[in-house]
């Protein structure tokens, strides 16, 4: 299989890292890994703000990027789901039928990374090993827009060495939501502090999640309170292996 | 609304008292609500009958409001048309003032709270009693108001109940739950014994059959719509339901949703008038304020499918925190956030769809599947067009950076800029970020020039 990376705008700009380990992993699962350079950002912040009618044109851009691709793959629930579940809609506000119907044929081939792994490649384990106490967050949009379900889950159930722990409430939001955590900063702190408290509960050495954006929401939270519990991409973690 | 949403929710966050009983009522009744669910086999497909029942109902409205006229004026009803708020409240004064009475007892109603009913009696001389025990717990406190659609009074337990009756009925109480209730029960059993003009709102109107419904839990609806001399319904015009065999439906998906019971304890259902039985005059009142405008916009009109079951404020984690007060009005929580801008007009509450993180919890629990996100983002994205409600720096910042994405190489100088802390990118660096929330540094290297370093 040949999968072209969507690397997402944060990633790419602020957790290269986490980029580093999506392609790590794939071509340890002998997938062929390219990056078109040519890429930007979804414009998921936009639509979500209320400026979709700003971004038709990175729907566009998205389209002739990742057009003839095989598969296409993020390391970004959410990302991910602006393209599946939200890209017709702006395509459509635009008055653009013909956008709308390039979307429909490439969604479908379109993965987060978990997804890709269990679902699409059928593996579990990554051959990964990490030894460390870890406990994932399911981030919204991967669990109730892509319906990931427990696929994240699995990939690190056969992670060797982890110490896996659940998190209570896990289902509910961390509180990041784009431009609500600052246009509604002190719910959103509110929601983060009652997240952050069930993760220091668990004594995780390590909170992990299928998102950047979340990741960077808890992990600008742990980091304040100098928790010394620090957060970690799950691709970082399927990349990992320190024997 | 000056400071809006942000500004009120802010206040509440702040009570302990308050965020303490929140989080343990929601997540008691989110429990309750998952297990009751959790027996019903083909709970999605129940989901998905609602959703199309109130479609049907809404696409053809004027057809099954014009039927509903004719069902209950066939069945001794009087039916009175309300534009607004004003005309609906003017025809409640005037039924109790033909019948000379100053009192009206109240069934719950957030049909009557959305329009000041009280208030406006009040001005008339007519004082409101509301019969339902959170209802009352909310009047008799002083300066109180609803802080959810089903429990109003959640914001408070039982200690500060205890002490609102104490000051306001003059009775000595504990506050153990069944003191509480004998003290409200003893109070308004004379007011159904004595006053002479019944209100209530409904949960359902059935076009076909003239059929107005309430549900509720404490009897007291079943007494305000039988034993007094009149009756008052004022009922939304979304509430109808085209058929009788709709109302199946309906009423297996509510209680689970709203109480997380399998059955409600009441359900009252009656058409117009019958000789030696309930009431002798029944007048419905059907109001708009607003719902016409809403059922205008393609994507928002959902809403009014809504059959005020609450389950979208129990999941919610922002209304767990914030509470229903901070929403500003009658209806708050998820729901709240994308009926009362279209109701009272967008730039009337402005920040109420910027209220969630747009988790989706509220979408997956809808019994009749509106998708409040989407709407959600749907209203933000008409706030932005319509109104001035967004300043011109954010308009300007947003600008910037859908132009910063436009192309690679606008792009991959912003990248360069951030690393030294400048430009678009860099001015998420937003100080109500970093009140709480530490910022990641830039690294040395983005991820395409590794990638192009080391692969390309």
């Amino acid at each position: 299989m040949r999968a072209s990376l969507f690397i997402t705008c944060l990633a790419d700009t602020l957790f290269p890292q986490t980029g580093r380990a999506t392609v790590a992993v794939l071509e340890r699962m002998g997938v062929e890994v390219d990056f078109p350079v040519e890429q930007t950002c979804c414009g998921q912040m936009h639509a979500n703000t209320g400026y979709g009618h700003e971004v038709v044109g990175l729907v566009a851009r998205f389209v002739r990027v990742f057009g003839e691709a095989e598969v296409v793959v993020t390391p970004s629930g959410s990302c991910a789901a602006m393209v599946r579940e939200g890209y017709e809609r702006l395509a459509m506000e635009a008055g653009d039928e013909t956008l709308a119907a390039e979307v429909r044929e490439l969604a479908p081939r379109v993965f987060e990374l978990s997804e890709l792994l269990v679902r699409r490649l059928g593996v579990e384990d990554v051959g990964a090993s990490f030894h460390h106490r870890v406990t994932y967050h399911p981030t919204c949009h991967s669990l109730r827009l892509l319906g990931v379900g427990d696929a994240p889950l699995a990939l690190l159930r056969a992670v060797r060495g982890i110490d896996l722990v659940e998190l209570p409430e896990a289902e509910q939001c961390c509180g990041f939501g784009g431009t609500f955590a600052v246009k509604n900063a002190d719910t959103s702190t509110a929601m983060l502090t009652d997240k952050l408290r069930r993760i220091l509960d668990t004594r995780a050495d390590v909170c992990t999640a299928a998102d950047s954006s979340c990741l960077m929401h808890i992990g600008g939270g742990l980091a304040r309170s100098r928790a010394g519990v620090r957060v970690m991409h799950l691709a970082e973690i399927l990349a990992s292996e320190d024997g | 609304m000056k400071g809006g949403f942000p500004q009120a929710a802010r206040a509440s966050l702040a009570d302990s008292q308050l965020r303490r009983n929140l989080g343990h009522a929601t997540s008691t009744i989110r429990a309750k609500r998952a297990r009751v669910v959790g027996e019903v086999d083909d709970w999605e497909a129940l989901r998905e009958a609602g959703a199309q029942i109130k479609e049907r109902a809404l696409r053809h409205l004027d057809v099954h409001l014009e039927r509903l006229e004719e069902t209950v004026t066939r069945a001794g009803g009087t039916v009175h048309w309300a534009r607004d708020g004003a005309e609906a409240c003017a025809v409640v004064a005037e039924v109790a003032r033909a019948h000379g009475s100053e009192e009206v007892i109240k069934v719950k109603s957030l049909a009557s709270d959305e329009i000041d009913l009280n208030e406006r009696l009040a001005a008339a001389g007519v004082r409101a009693v509301e019969t339902d025990l959170a209802e009352l717990i909310i009047q008799l406190g002083e300066g109180d108001s609803q802080s959810h659609i089903l429990v109003p009074a959640i914001h408070r337990n039982r200690a500060e109940i205890a002490a609102i009756f104490r000051r306001e009925l003059g009775v000595e109480v504990s506050d153990e739950p069944s003191e509480l209730t004998a003290a409200a029960r003893a109070y308004l059993r004379e007011k159904f014994l004595s006053v002479k003009v019944g209100f209530s709102g409904a949960n359902f109107a059935i076009a076909e059959t003239g059929h107005v419904v309430v549900v509720e839990s404490e009897g007291n609806g079943r007494m305000c719509t039988t034993l007094p001399e009149v009756l008052v319904s004022v009922v939304g015009i979304e509430k109808i339901l085209p058929r009788w065999e709709d109302l199946g439906v309906m009423l297996q998906l509510l209680p689970r949703s709203s109480t997380a019971e399998r059955m409600n304890p009441y359900t009252s259902i009656w058409s117009g008038v019958s000789d030696g039985d309930g009431p002798r005059e029944f007048h419905l009142v059907l109001l708009d304020a607003g719902r016409t405008d809403v059922l205008a916009d393609e994507v928002g009109r959902a809403a009014l499918r809504c059959i005020r079951c609450s389950a979208c404020l129990n999941v919610c984690p922002v209304y767990e925190r914030t509470g229903g007060h901070a929403y500003e009005s009658i209806y708050p929580g998820p729901i709240g956030a994308i009926l009362t801008p279209q109701l009272r007009g967008l730039d009337q509450a402005p920040t109420l769809p910027w209220a969630s993180s747009l988790c989706g919890a509220c979408y997956e629990v809808c019994p009749v599947k509106i998708d409040i996100p989407s709407i959600l983002v749907h209203l933000r994205g008409r706030v932005v067009r319509e109104t001035k409600a967004e300043g011109l720096s954010e308009r300007a910042a947003m600008g910037a950076m859908a132009r910063v994405f436009s192309s690679r190489r606008t792009y991959e100088a912003a990248q360069r800029m951030a690393k030294l802390g400048r430009g678009p990118l860099a001015s998420a660096a937003l100080r109500p970020w970093t009140r709480s929330r530490e910022l990641p540094q830039p690294p040395s290297q983005t991820f395409r020039e590794w990638w192009r370093e080391h692969r390309a």
